[in-house]
């Protein structure tokens, strides 16, 4: 008996022992000492990898799936080697980018949306970010296409501007506050047509203020960065990203840092844009609004996966995902009265040690039984919509699991 | 001339809260608060002009409910906020809480009113010290303005962190341990430790996720339900402002240009501002059909703001008389106030005129002199 209620305090003891290790976020220092041995090792070998991947272009050119896209993703992993262990931003995402439409990418912040922008850009902190996976396809327009995670640094830096270009967050910050921005213009221009002379490059750079709305363009391309006021600069980076013509724009959040009458006009200003140069806006956002005023295709993630996608009727009227539904309810929409807004209950889950089921179980109110076991699969519920939840098995075809990259045997092997 | 239209602008104003301090059911009366921020040159430090951020606002708050007040960045909104508190001084105006004036407490007075009135911060992340473990960070005022006997203050924090969703062992714990929604639970924690009356909310969920805000925002209307608490309300985000106040106000370069009831003001907008503002609300539905009224250029600047009604310089609805005269915030429908000549009734529109007339007549002397 006493024996019995000794074990019992000792396994109590034990449990009370083993608690407070497993929910404190500290590591040791051996831990730690092993972690950075680890990344040093394997970021040398795919600096390497990359480096001999970059030589031959056979390495680097491939074909479309489908020639009417501009970019496609498949099964693409961007892990980022970290002091406190490997990352998993973005874990086997795939999607595609169809030419003249506009394809927003909706989830919370640490979602990997702008990860997954940064390494089409190959963008990404290296060494110690690393696209360890998968492909992302840029359709030349010839025929060919550029695996973009093995095209040499060279190669990219013809495609930035030209291809595909980007608008950021902060309009302040993207733009140079030491150089007039006639002069920030030019520079794209300059770069990717080598032949114009000083006058056409200039003229051209007044065309594109125009398009952009720009009333005073003289006077604007005399202008530093500080003499405009944030609709203007944004404005101006999108004359700037605009500026070559590319087939895909990547707008990161371009309306976050604006107010909403502002927000308004930059909005109203890409849409007519798109349809102008005919290009491809992948539109990156956490308002699901902005989305729907925008977007003909949504991508919804969460914690590094795709767990949505389809057209924007299918994502806003026949939402699939709990997840999906959920950010749904969770938002006030004005003329919409309710008594209290749903929320989801927890916080997404710690992006080094992801759960090896659905990541979504634990603050998912219709999980079931199934839900426990592996990552769901992509489920086909629709002809243009797709979704990863267990709760769709029966009905939908199963288009094949997330394809994660195990990376201690990538160092093996 | 310019001033003697304000002048009759002020005694106008004046006017329309007129003794509002003395029900008891309004907790917070606002009347003609200004605030200029002078510009001083770098030569002799000289004043040479002022940045008007807050100027001539006027509103009641009741007690119990919330008013929200919304604007572009830049417009004031967090200025009326830090003033009410006086964190900053006023430049012009009164503040009556609970019918006494704010601006006439000495300090030792201010001291002992403090309590009664908080504020919760946009940015979880940087209004707490990191050095401070979570307790203390609730408690160090509590303990600080002797709101509860030294044997009871642990329990009393415990409590108050329970009712703001934290458990008991978050106590030892520092802030850089939470995610951004915990963080923002303690923020409201610490104003509410205070047992205060009135809370200044300045865009507590600007910074978080859209499932996060859905669960802060629950939060504070429970809040309000157990502790009959006021709120002001401060945001850009509409529909948040929408979901969470009885009143709103909406600003613009430095004025109330509208303030009604929510429903009232939701369903019939009247400022020509308010209405191109709400048409701009992004809705999550790609079958509706925005209307949106697009306003052209973007917000001047309050060091210089435009002569007459601010807004003219972007306004569809611009006449004549708007660019010489200041309109009048004026009680348009009951309980529903309004600045914009639009609205005018003829006998003050007569009088409007004449001081235009008298402007306009002025102006073409003063350039006929330049031309001599």
């Amino acid at each position: 008996m006493a024996n019995d209620e000794m074990k019992k305090t000792s396994q109590v003891g034990e449990a009370k022992a083993k608690e407070p290790k497993k929910k404190t976020s500290y590591i040791s220092a051996k831990e730690s000492r092993r972690i950075t041995k680890f990344n040093r090792k394997i970021t040398k070998k795919l600096e390497h990898d990359r480096e001999e991947a970059g030589k031959d272009p056979a390495y680097y050119t491939t074909r479309m799936r489908d020639p009417n896209n501009v970019v496609e993703f498949d099964n693409m992993c961007t892990y980022f080697f970290s002091d406190v262990g490997t990352v998993k931003a973005v874990d086997g995402i795939s999607f595609d980018v169809p030419k003249c439409s506009t394809v927003g990418v909706v989830g919370e912040s640490g979602c990997g949306k702008s990860v997954t922008s940064l390494s089409l850009m190959q963008l990404l902190q290296r060494p110690s970010g690393q696209t360890v996976g998968g492909e992302i396809r840029l359709n030349m327009g010839d025929g060919t296409a550029l695996n973009i995670v093995n095209t040499p640094v060279e190669k990219m830096q013809e495609l930035r501007g030209n291809y595909i270009s980007m608008i950021f967050q902060e309009p302040m910050t993207a733009l140079n506050p030491v150089f007039r921005i006639g002069r920030q213009v030019n520079e794209v221009i300059e770069l990717h047509n080598p032949e114009m002379s000083e006058e056409e490059v200039k003229a051209r750079t007044m065309e594109m203020l125009e398009l952009v709305g720009i009333a005073n363009k003289e006077g604007v391309y005399e202008m530093y960065p500080h003499e405009l006021s944030g609709g203007m600069r944004q404005r101006v980076c999108i004359a700037i990203a605009l500026a070559c013509r590319p087939g895909l724009i990547i707008a990161d959040e371009p309306t976050t840092a604006l107010d909403v009458t502002i927000q308004a006009q930059i909005l109203d200003l890409l849409q007519n844009l798109k349809d102008k140069i005919n290009s491809s806006i992948m539109l990156i956002t956490h308002d699901l609004g902005v989305v729907a005023g925008m977007a003909d295709y949504v991508v919804v993630m969460y914690a590094g996966r795709v767990i949505e996608k389809g057209t924007a009727d299918d994502i806003f009227h026949h939402p699939a995902h709990p997840y999906t539904i959920g950010l749904m309810k969770s938002k006030p929409v004005v003329g919409k009265k309710v008594e209290a807004l749903y929320n989801i209950p927890g916080a997404v889950p710690n992006p080094v040690d992801m759960p090896n089921y659905c990541y979504f179980r634990d603050r998912c109110e219709m999980h079931c039984e199934q839900c426990a076991g592996k990552y769901p699969p992509e489920i086909r519920i629709s002809d243009t919509h797709v979704v990863s939840c267990y709760r769709y098995i029966d009905e939908g075809t199963v288009l094949g699991y997330p394809k994660t990259v195990d990376v201690e045997g990538l160092l093996n092997g | 001339m310019a001033e003697k239209t304000v002048q009759a602008h002020d005694a106008y104003s004046a006017e329309l809260f007129k003794d509002a301090e003395k029900n008891p059911e309004n907790l917070l009366v606002v009347k003609n608060l200004k605030k200029y921020f002078p510009i001083k040159s770098s030569f002799f430090k000289m004043t040479i002009g002022n940045v008007k951020a807050v100027d001539g606002v006027s509103f009641v708050i009741k007690k119990g409910t919330t008013m929200g007040l919304v604007g572009e960045s830049g417009c004031g909104k967090s200025t009326i906020g830090r003033t009410i508190l006086r964190l900053i001084e006023k430049t012009e105006g009164e503040v009556f809480f609970n019918g006494e004036d704010i601006f006439k407490l000495s300090k030792a007075e201010l001291r002992a009113h403090r309590p009664n009135i908080q504020i919760i911060f946009q940015d979880p992340y940087s209004s707490l010290s990191p050095r401070l473990p979570v307790g203390e960070i609730i408690g160090e005022a509590v303990r600080e303005h002797n709101i509860v006997p030294k044997e009871e203050f642990d329990d009393y924090i415990t409590r108050v962190m329970e009712a703001c969703g934290l458990a008991e062992y978050h106590k030892d714990r520092y802030p850089h341990e939470f995610s951004g929604g915990q963080r923002q639970r303690i923020c409201i924690a610490r104003a509410l430790a205070l047992n205060p009356d009135f809370i200044l909310c300045d865009e507590p969920v600007s910074a978080l996720d859209v499932s996060i805000q859905a669960q802060i925002i629950n939060l504070l209307r429970d809040l309000q339900k157990e502790f009959g608490l006021t709120y002001l309300f401060i945001s850009h985000d509409l529909s948040v402002v929408e979901h969470i106040s009885d009143t709103v106000g909406v600003m613009y370069l430095g004025n109330l240009v509208e303030y009604a009831e929510t429903d009232k003001l939701f369903s019939k907008p009247l400022h020509p501002y308010t209405q191109a503002l709400f048409s701009a609300i992004p809705v999550p539905d790609p079958d509706y059909k925005m209307n949106r009224i697009i306003l052209e250029g973007s917000i001047p600047s309050p060091a210089n703001p435009p002569s007459g009604c601010k807004f003219h310089t972007r306004c569809k609805d611009c006449m004549e008389i708007c660019k010489y005269c200041r309109p009048d915030f004026a009680e348009i429908e009951p309980g529903h106030y309004c600045a914009c000549h639009l609205y005018n009734d003829p006998a003050r529109s007569a009088e409007l005129s004449k001081i235009m007339d008298e402007m306009k007549r002025a102006e073409a002397e003063k350039a006929e002199a330049k031309k001599k």
